[in-house]
């Protein structure tokens, strides 16, 4: 990290259809209450990704845009050369999907994705919307995963990745599963503000890119997650 | 007398008998359940019941009660007027509005926008108002390019005279294959959904600006048509050039985009704004939106907001010195999903007094939490309105927060 945490939101105009500017909002919200310096970019899908970032984001959106998005990535390249230089990523949704090395087009047809994550991903019967909860790889050490989920897609994971969590409510990958993580890279079904829901990640994002953190003031999240998990995690 | 086959008669009678059921039972404004008894008895009912009249049909995401209410005003300077007056958007609420007014010789419907295509294809109605389009309720709702794409195929060969607001890129797109259009500087204060050109997915160059504001795609030759009609500040500017002063008792810039979009709506049935604008001016609150109500010296403006761009529009009604109160509810009609509420942003909030309530007050408290906007949770509505001093008081709440607040405080219309 240089002297401010920079924080590369990619492609707001295509992919930010649910909220998705909420994970930009939390790391930084969360960066500041720490006393770290924040810089925010927001890269338009006509300018090129900067190489320099440290935590990437990419959201969710419609097939259309799923696919430019797609196609403009691989042309510019800058997210492969941040990744390799060790920076961090949350993929969402669409966002998701495009890391792998094929996605479902409009028609269900298959559309290369840019091959950052070791899976691939198709369009599956029916939508699966709704709340979802997953326990997380003991691995990350983080607590149970929260969110809300709105795709078609059904994601297969192939031995590069390890599953980010198993579901307990809601459809995820469509295996049991719901998202991945290699290396600084997490993939995730949980759509638009994932990080309000679940601050331990966004954390885990912090401390891969600033090192340990001090504890800071979670009382309106930790509301929120146990009001949420309470709904859907019936005893 | 009516012009309808006998059975058509019969299934829009027996319509009306169930609507006015339930409204007797206190189930609701009848406008659905009518219409749903209609259709079961006669498919083609809606066909029938529209081609006797001269028809508009009104879509949106936002605006279209509001706007359906101010064409039907004017249109009544015309002659009787048939309309879904209570946002019974869907054919069934198209039925028992038509029917419940069958002498009238002009029809103004409010139609839901997946159900454009239909609708229109069922009626053939003669005029179609489009206005924006924008992110809304995204657990259920059509993915809005996906919605254009369909009102283009719906529209193309058609002799339906389309009035639609240019300033929306992706309603300019979904209203271009149309045989006929009228188009309308109407302004969009929403830009984050129209950043791409919807022909090309190439980049947008937008004018600073709501209303009025050029655009252009960098890549291909998609770009904003020369508008008819501009809202203008306070005035409408029409097709000759001449200015006319709204004076609305509406509030709000979005009111007065709407309003320019009814003058134009009407001009299209022949009826010139000198004749159509007073009717408007009347218009003062719409199925309870905009509407005032008052409990020990609280007095409450009731603004409805159900999806990001509703919400600005809602704030540029508020005022900055009044108290607020902030409800969110996240029930089927709401959608189920909250993540919308990062797509406002509510720094515009900062320094007022700000209650939070609703259902879903905890994602309500955080998503104000993170923006770093001072607020007060309460537990009920109720409790907001008791804690603050006797006043002026703006409510936003979105759709069934919305609804409860009038049920326990009075259903003025
Ligand atoms: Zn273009």
């Amino acid at each position: 990290m240089q002297s401010s945490l920079r924080i590369v939101w990619i492609y707001p105009d295509l992919l930010s259809t649910y909220g998705d500017q909420g994970n930009v909002l939390v790391l930084e919200q969360r960066a500041r209450r720490r006393g770290i310096p924040v810089e925010v970019v927001h890269v338009r899908s006509s300018d090129p990704v900067p190489e320099q970032g440290d935590i990437y984001l990419i959201g969710g959106g419609e097939d259309r845009p799923q696919i430019l998005g797609a196609e403009r990535l691989r042309r510019d390249g800058g997210l492969h050369r941040a990744i390799q230089r060790g920076a961090s990523l949350l993929a969402v949704c669409a966002g998701y999907q495009i890391m792998g090395s094929v996605f479902g087009g409009e028609e269900g047809q298959p559309v290369p994705g840019i091959g950052l994550l070791d899976i691939s991903s198709g369009r599956g019967e029916r939508r699966s919307v709704g709340e979802l909860a997953a326990e997380v790889d003991p691995s990350l050490g983080l607590p149970t995963l929260t969110g809300f989920e709105n795709h078609m897609g059904v994601t297969r994971l192939g031995p590069g990745v390890t599953p980010l969590s198993r579901t307990l409510v809601g459809t995820g990958n469509g295996d049991g599963t719901e998202g991945c993580f290699a290396g600084k890279i997490i993939g995730t079904y949980l759509h638009g503000p994932a990080l309000a829901r679940n601050p331990a990640l966004a954390d885990l994002l912090l401390r891969w890119a600033a090192g340990p953190l001090p504890a800071i003031d979670d009382s309106w999240y930790e509301r929120l997650r146990n009001e949420r998990l309470g709904a859907v995690l019936k005893p | 007398m009516s012009q309808l086959p006998l059975r058509a008669q019969l299934a829009s009678a027996l319509g009306r008998t169930a609507a006015t059921l339930s409204r007797a039972t206190g189930r609701g404004d009848g406008s659905v359940i009518g219409g749903r008894v209609g259709l079961l008895l006669e498919p083609d009912l809606l066909r029938k019941l529209a081609h006797e009249k001269k028809l508009a049909l009104v879509s949106a995401t936002n605006g279209k009660t509001t706007t359906t209410r101010l064409i039907a005003s004017a249109l009544q300077e015309l002659g009787e007027v048939a309309t879904n007056a209570f946002g019974a958007n869907m054919p069934a609420g198209h039925v028992s509005a038509l029917s419940s007014n069958k002498a009238a010789p002009y029809g103004v419907l409010e139609v839901d926008e997946k159900y454009l295509p239909e609708v229109l294809s069922t009626t053939e109605a003669g005029v179609v108002t489009l206005m924006n389009l924008s992110r809304d309720q995204m657990d259920r709702a059509a993915e809005i390019w996906l919605l254009a794409q369909k009102w283009r195929r719906a529209l193309a060969g058609k002799p339906a005279h389309v009035i639609a607001n240019c300033d929306d890129p992706l309603v300019t797109w979904g209203a271009s294959t149309a045989a006929r259009v009228t188009w309308v500087a109407g302004g969009q204060r929403w830009h984050e959904d129209s950043w791409c050109c919807p022909e090309c997915g190439g980049p947008l160059d937008r004018a600073e600006g709501i209303v009025n504001a050029d655009w252009a795609c960098r890549e291909c030759t998609f770009s904003r048509p020369e508008p008819n009609w501009i809202l203008d500040g306070e005035d409408a500017v029409d097709p000759r050039g001449d200015r006319w002063r709204l004076n609305l008792q509406l509030p709000g810039t979005a009111n007065r985009s709407n309003a320019v979009i009814a003058l134009a709506t009407a001009a299209a049935f022949g009826l010139e704004p000198q004749r159509a604008l007073p009717r408007l001016r009347e218009v003062k609150s719409v199925a309870g939106r905009y509407t005032t109500v008052e409990r020990d010296g609280r007095v409450m403006k009731l603004l409805l907001a159900k999806n990001p761009a509703g919400w600005l529009e809602a704030f540029d009604v508020t005022r900055p010195d009044r108290p607020i109160v902030l409800s969110v509810n996240a029930q089927g009609p709401d959608g189920r999903d909250t993540s919308w509420l990062w797509d406002v942003d509510y720094r515009i909030l900062t320094g007022r007094h700000v209650y939070v309530t609703g259902e879903r007050r905890l994602d309500l408290a955080l998503r104000l939490d993170v923006a770093g906007v001072g607020f007060t949770l309460v537990d009920t509505f109720g409790q907001a309105v008791t804690a603050l001093p006797p006043g002026d008081i703006d409510v936003i709440a979105n759709y069934t927060a919305f609804q409860s607040i009038r049920t326990e405080f009075g259903r003025a219309v």
